[in-house]
């Protein structure tokens, strides 16, 4: 009989333990259902980097001012202040350009664009444009590259 | 490019730290109100877009897309390409949009409600290909400078509206008239307001041919505010930026017209053939017209893998400015023998047309699959790169994509 007893309450206490444990997954799988439920992209994880990227406007990483996107350079400000106001950074960075057609296009900016007489920092915005964003020969008809290659199903 | 999430701010303080300037009557903001500046900031939701498209520009907006996203005939909004000179503009008033009829060779200058335009002329659709001029501009070498379009800038959806015949006509136009120019609602880059953006225009016959519509519809639904809404100016086969957007005004001209992008080197190419970087003088530049003949693979995606034994299906779209396309082929050896594709005809003229061929690769290895469209003028699509030009445009070199045979 004692045997027995003392049989009988191990058995309980592990249907205690696995009922709490059970209890214990539900509630995990209950909240995860609720953050996948308001929260759908679970950007709760990688939150922190955006607000960084939204507050620090002259964070750099990895050599790249990150609001605009820029190479880490002499000039960079220079470049920001007076070369973002109309337009976003991404028109001048898809470009490539000698000295000499920066300066042109400087020249019709400033005729048909308003921009502003940029007297001695032309020369810094422009030092910087061509040192780091030379164009790159591309000869008449370049290979294809970046080729993402997957299984073509029938 | 990775689609950017964005933080919403509630508070004022928050507001203008991130549009980076204090908000002037900022107590006075209604509640539910979202300062511009802060609405413009996820183009995939702001434009509805599909995932895989390309921003090239946020401001001024220019998104392209890529050749596989261009498989339906028809193309969705989704997978349009935007092409912007100047800011979108933000407050629209569909009920009291007017446009007017003006300029020195109208007879009697004349302002139409949409309702009117609706109402007064009849109603035609099309279906018309809209191709950037810059399109391909990312080839040139030396680099041209503007938007680095890739494949991309082209698109060809139903455009429902008016002729402009028909409104041109009902107002009158003189004897001397030699050109229509455009003006719409959008702003200038700087702000300026006594500044276009983009103010361009065609000649008589381009203006009074049947297809050439002042459009209120795409793909049967209002005109997506990124296209243009309420009102477009549609000119299949022509740069696209003669097909105005946010029209409220045409001018009847007895000049050629001489708006924002008409002079100086805009959308304009060299009268006769430089070398590359060579510089062209202003008065040696033309204006461009009829888009040349070009086609895009736009199935399967590049970088296929298929069995060896296996045959490939490809299929795309051909298109010829103010022409047609009357060939379609295929070459799996970098020109060395071509093989004829079917081509449709198109729905009606200046549509682009659908092409489809089934390839046998005769062993293993890397392949590439090149397309090549010829025009009614028997005039093909070049391999390599075509005249260069300082702005970079007109590129209709031959589309290709990667295949490997395993």
């Amino acid at each position: 009989m004692h045997q027995n007893s003392s049989e009988y309450k191990k058995l309980l206490k592990k249907a205690e333990r696995l009922a709490y444990s059970g209890l214990f997954l539900m509630g995990i799988s209950i909240g995860l259902l609720f953050l996948k439920i308001y929260d759908p992209t679970l950007s709760i994880f990688e939150g922190k980097q955006e607000i960084a990227e939204v507050i620090d406007e002259d964070l750099i990483e990895n050599g790249i001012h990150v609001r605009t996107g820029f190479v880490d350079d002499v000039g960079l400000m220079t470049v920001v202040n007076n070369c973002t106001n109309c337009h976003s950074s991404k028109l001048v960075i898809q470009n490539r350009m000698n000295e000499d057609r920066w300066n042109a296009t400087i020249k019709w900016m400033q005729e048909t664009q308003n921009l502003w007489p940029l007297g001695d920092n032309q020369k810094i915005i422009v030092d910087y444009l061509v040192k780091n964003y030379p164009p790159v020969e591309k000869g008449r008809r370049a290979s294809l590259t970046n080729i993402n290659w997957y299984e073509l199903k029938k | 490019m990775e689609r950017r999430k964005f933080i919403k701010k509630t508070t004022l303080t928050s507001l203008a730290a991130l549009i980076g300037t204090e908000i002037v009557f900022g107590s006075n903001m209604l509640k539910n109100y979202k300062p511009l500046a802060l609405q413009e900031t996820d183009p995939f939701k702001l434009f509805s877009l599909d995932s895989e498209m390309v921003v090239l520009n946020d401001k001024p907006w220019n998104i392209e897309a890529k050749a596989h996203l261009l498989d339906d005939k028809i193309t969705p909004s989704s997978k349009m390409f935007i092409r912007n000179n100047g800011l979108i503009p933000t407050e629209i008033d569909e009920q009291n949009w007017t446009l007017t009829i003006d300029g020195e060779s109208v007879k009697n200058k004349t302002t139409f409600t949409l309702n009117d335009l609706k109402t007064k002329f009849k109603e035609y659709t099309y279906q018309l290909t809209l191709e950037c001029g810059g399109n391909g501009r990312s080839e040139f070498d030396p680099p041209a400078k503007g938007n680095q379009w890739t494949v991309g800038a082209v698109s060809c959806a139903t455009w429902t509206g008016v002729r402009l015949k028909d409104v041109l006509e009902a107002v009158g136009i003189k004897n001397d008239a030699v050109y229509i120019g455009y003006h719409a609602a959008d702003t200038h880059l700087s702000g300026d307001p006594s500044k276009e953006p983009i103010s361009r225009g065609a000649p008589m016959s381009k203006a009074l041919e049947d297809e050439t519509l002042i459009a209120y519809k795409m793909n049967g639904k209002k005109i997506p505010v990124a296209h243009g809404f309420p009102l477009r100016l549609v000119a299949g086969g022509w740069p696209a930026s003669v097909s105005g957007k946010w029209i409220n005004r045409i001018s009847i001209r007895n000049i050629e017209h001489d708006g924002t992008k008409m002079t100086g080197t805009a959308y304009r190419v060299p009268k006769f053939p430089v070398a590359p970087g060579e510089k062209v003088k202003d008065e040696d530049m033309k204006i461009i017209e009829s888009m040349p003949v070009k086609s895009l693979i736009t199935y399967p995606k590049s970088g296929a893998i298929i069995k060896k034994g296996d045959s490939l299906a490809i299929r795309g779209h051909a298109w010829a400015g103010d022409l047609e396309v009357a060939k379609m082929e295929y070459s799996i050896d970098f020109g060395a023998t071509w093989h004829q594709a079917s081509i449709e005809k198109p729905v009606n003229r200046l549509a682009w047309q659908h092409f489809s061929a089934k390839i046998n690769f005769p062993k293993v290895g890397y392949y590439e699959v090149w397309a090549r469209a010829t025009d009614s003028n028997n005039i093909a699509q070049p391999m390599l790169l075509p005249g260069w030009n300082p702005k970079g445009y007109l590129n209709n070199a031959c589309h290709r994509i990667a295949i490997k045979v395993k």
